[in-house]
């Protein structure tokens, strides 16, 4: 096998370069360029000492600037030419793009996904994390319930066809439609409007699992004496929840929510595989495929209304890691 | 929470239930993947996946015998319908149970098994529970044989035939190797740069640190899409074009932030003595970050080494951009997404057996190493 040789041979040069990069640019440094000896010790040790950061965060950099920070750039450069990539056209992909009913239905349903999906993780999230928190078999159920995160998104819409499918036979709802006596069996992937839910459905099935994670440990870090406090006050276990648990982990809940945001805007495999953005189900980052190889003009303007979308949460992230830091 | 026992006791079960319900629900569509990928193909399409350890009633057709026995006016013809080669191919063990028969295709299931029927003619058929059968005819049979065909009971049948036919004829032997191929370096070579990266940005002074974090921070979420054309075009330029290549230098800059994020913020969280103290006895920075730094930030490097495999594993945009779009470097996800779900879209036992080999090694490292992905996740992913 030449590719898995090849692999092998990557894994080597990969590795071995890394760390001969950092071994030998190290050495350079400290023994050619400012070497901590003769008249200018203490000064070159100094100079070094400035350089060195910059050579560990090298590489990162470089292939954070080059993948990451370079793209956005040159997509927006990009979305500004026509499929021809000299015929420059300005805004006309744009302004076409929000003529265009697909993407206005895109766009739409986009905004569906990122308010229905995140709420339902994070509230399902909860509940389970709550409900399994005091039991025996809960670090049993849990792990059932994160299960899903393993799975690839094409990996579970293949196990949730098993559900929808368009036969009573193989269909689980069409099975349990069949027994209540309902007549023929439906395709629920081409009900209109509803059938965006029942893609959701499978993201929400996924994502659970992570909010669940981060929202467990968030409740096992309430303070003990607020919820005796609470309870020699006669707090209801309704009440317990949700005046003095809830409000305590907030920040965590908004955190999960936004990640899952995150995910969501991200996501095109879902739609490309159970419908193929078909019967109304388009989202943004599947319209983006259709234009993918095809017209590059329109695909990069679309990555960029993306960028644009995401914008704000990237903005809220970055300050509330600069909070943090101080 | 004495005081409200009265009530704990009924919330408790309530408890119970509602996990139970909810593991449930949650399990049921993989359990459901699981059965079909063992079911025979023509039980798949007879009976639901949950319904797999009953007996199926599968619809076959065969042929009569041609030897005949005159009987008085009459040419009868005797024998078993599960004899019949054709017959035998749906019924390879012969011993089911007739239900009904038929002697034509829109209709197979004419006639209660051991019941007379009257074909016209003078000719009459009588399939019998066992299988065995009577055909009567004023003629002579000719060199083919009268058509039957019959419902039987088929007993639930488990076999591997359908993972066979996927890992060797349907090409995802070769797409498993080749998602193997893509994912192994993707995971391993990021690990070395971030965590050197990430030891600077936590434990180093330098002008613009703070800064470079939150680009770090901000670079989290810029969606993938926006490399997409930009990137596959410099590829292009600098002659990588799409291949292994491309997508291991893709996957390696695209799981960057991830890891560098990760990592600086398990790095920046270890005690402050034991580095300043390794600083007092005269180590160099090199040497702290090779002898104290890298081998305390184990549990983080594993927690990220566990994101990047499952998300390289799992990832259908990249592949589908980074990777020629030929036979011979297809991975599992776009296989199963472009290739099988099109040509294939009604051959369930192969879709969920394909859809059960790409899942597995995922799950297996998921149930293995679910301690560190756990950790990982706590230590603030915002993947």
């Amino acid at each position: 096998m030449p590719v898995i040789l090849q692999g092998l041979l990557t894994i080597l040069i990969g590795v071995g370069g890394c760390i001969g990069y950092f071994f030998l640019s190290n050495m350079v440094l400290d023994k050619v360029i400012f070497p901590a000896r003769g008249e200018n010790a203490g000064r070159n040790i100094n100079r070094a000492n400035a350089v060195r950061p910059w050579l560990f965060l090298f590489p990162a950099l470089f292939l954070l600037s080059l993948y990451l920070v370079y793209p956005v750039i040159g997509s927006f450069l990009r979305s500004l030419y026509g499929r021809n990539p000299d015929e420059f056209v300005g805004l006309g992909n744009y302004i076409s793009l929000f003529g265009s009913d697909d993407f206005q239905q895109a766009f739409f349903n986009n905004i569906l996904w990122a308010i229905f999906v995140p709420a339902a993780s994070t509230f399902m999230g909860l509940l389970v994390a709550q409900l399994t928190d005091k039991l025996s078999w809960g670090n049993f159920a849990k792990s059932m319930i994160f299960m899903p995160m393993a799975i690839s998104f094409v990996g579970a819409s293949l196990i949730w066809k098993f559900v929808y499918a368009n036969d009573a036979d193989i269909g689980l709802i069409n099975a349990v439609r069949a027994a209540m006596g309902f007549g023929d069996p439906v395709d629920v992937v081409q009900i209109p409007f509803w059938n965006n839910f029942f893609l959701m459905v499978i993201l929400i099935w996924i994502q659970t699992g992570f909010a669940m994670v981060i929202l467990s440990a968030a409740l096992r870090g309430i303070p003990e004496e607020t919820i005796e406090a609470a309870i020699l006050d006669g707090a209801n276990p309704w009440q317990l929840f949700f005046k003095i648990k809830v409000p305590q982990i907030m920040p965590t809940i908004i955190v999960v929510w936004t990640t899952i945001t995150i995910t969501v805007l991200k996501v095109f495999d879902i739609v490309y595989t159970m419908t193929g953005g078909n019967f109304g189900t388009e989202i943004l980052p599947s319209y983006m495929m259709d234009f993918m190889f095809r017209d590059d003009g329109r695909a990069t303007a679309i990555a960029l209304v993306i960028m644009i979308v995401v914008f704000p949460v990237m903005y809220s992230n970055i300050r509330q890691a600069r909070k943090e830091m101080r | 929470m004495d005081n409200i026992a009265g009530q704990k006791s009924s919330l408790t079960w309530a408890t119970h239930i509602s996990v139970f319900i909810l593991v449930m629900l949650w399990l049921i569509p993989t359990v459901g993947l699981l059965v079909s990928s063992f079911r025979d193909r023509d039980q798949i399409s007879a009976s639901g996946w949950w319904e797999a350890p009953f007996a199926v009633e599968l619809t076959a057709r065969g042929r009569a015998a041609t030897e005949a026995t005159p009987d008085g006016d009459l040419y009868v013809v005797t024998g078993n319908i599960f004899d019949d080669e054709e017959a035998q191919s749906y019924f390879p063990k012969g011993s089911d149970d007739v239900v009904a028969f038929g002697t034509s295709g829109r209709n197979p299931t004419e006639h209660p098994a051991g019941q007379t029927a009257d074909l016209g003619d003078g000719q009459s058929l009588v399939v019998n529970a066992d299988g065995s059968y009577e055909f009567r005819t004023p003629e002579k049979p000719g060199s083919r044989g009268q058509r039957i065909y019959f419902a039987a009971e088929s007993p639930p049948k488990f076999t591997l035939a359908n993972y066979n036919q996927v890992l060797n004829s349907d090409g995802m032997g070769r797409a498993f190797l080749n998602t193997f191929t893509v994912t192994i370096p993707s995971t391993i070579i990021p690990i070395l740069i971030a965590a050197f990266a990430a030891y600077a940005l936590a434990w180093m002074d330098f002008p613009g640190r703070g800064l470079l974090i939150a680009l770090v921070v901000g670079l989290l979420v810029v969606p993938l899409q926006l490399a997409l054309v930009p990137m596959l075009g410099l590829h292009n330029r600098i002659g990588i074009g799409q291949s292994f290549m491309g997508i291991w230098m893709a996957h390696t800059a695209f799981g960057m932030p991830l890891a560098v994020y990760l990592l600086r913020n398990y790095m920046a969280g270890l005690p402050r003595d034991i580095i300043e103290s390794a600083k007092v006895d005269g180590a160099t920075d090199f040497e702290l970050f090779l002898k104290i730094i890298l081998p305390l930030s184990l549990p983080a490097l594993a927690a990220f080494s566990i994101f990047q495999f499952l998300w390289t594993w799992n990832d259908l945009l990249v592949a589908k951009v980074f990777l020629p779009s030929d036979d011979a470097s297809k991975v599992m996800t776009v296989k199963i997404a472009d290739d099988l779900l099109g040509s294939r879209g009604g051959d369930w036992g192969i879709l969920a057996t394909a859809a059960f080999v790409s899942i597995a090694v995922p799950l297996v490292v998921f149930f293995s190493m679910q301690r560190f992905l756990v950790r990982g996740l706590l230590a603030g992913s915002v993947k």
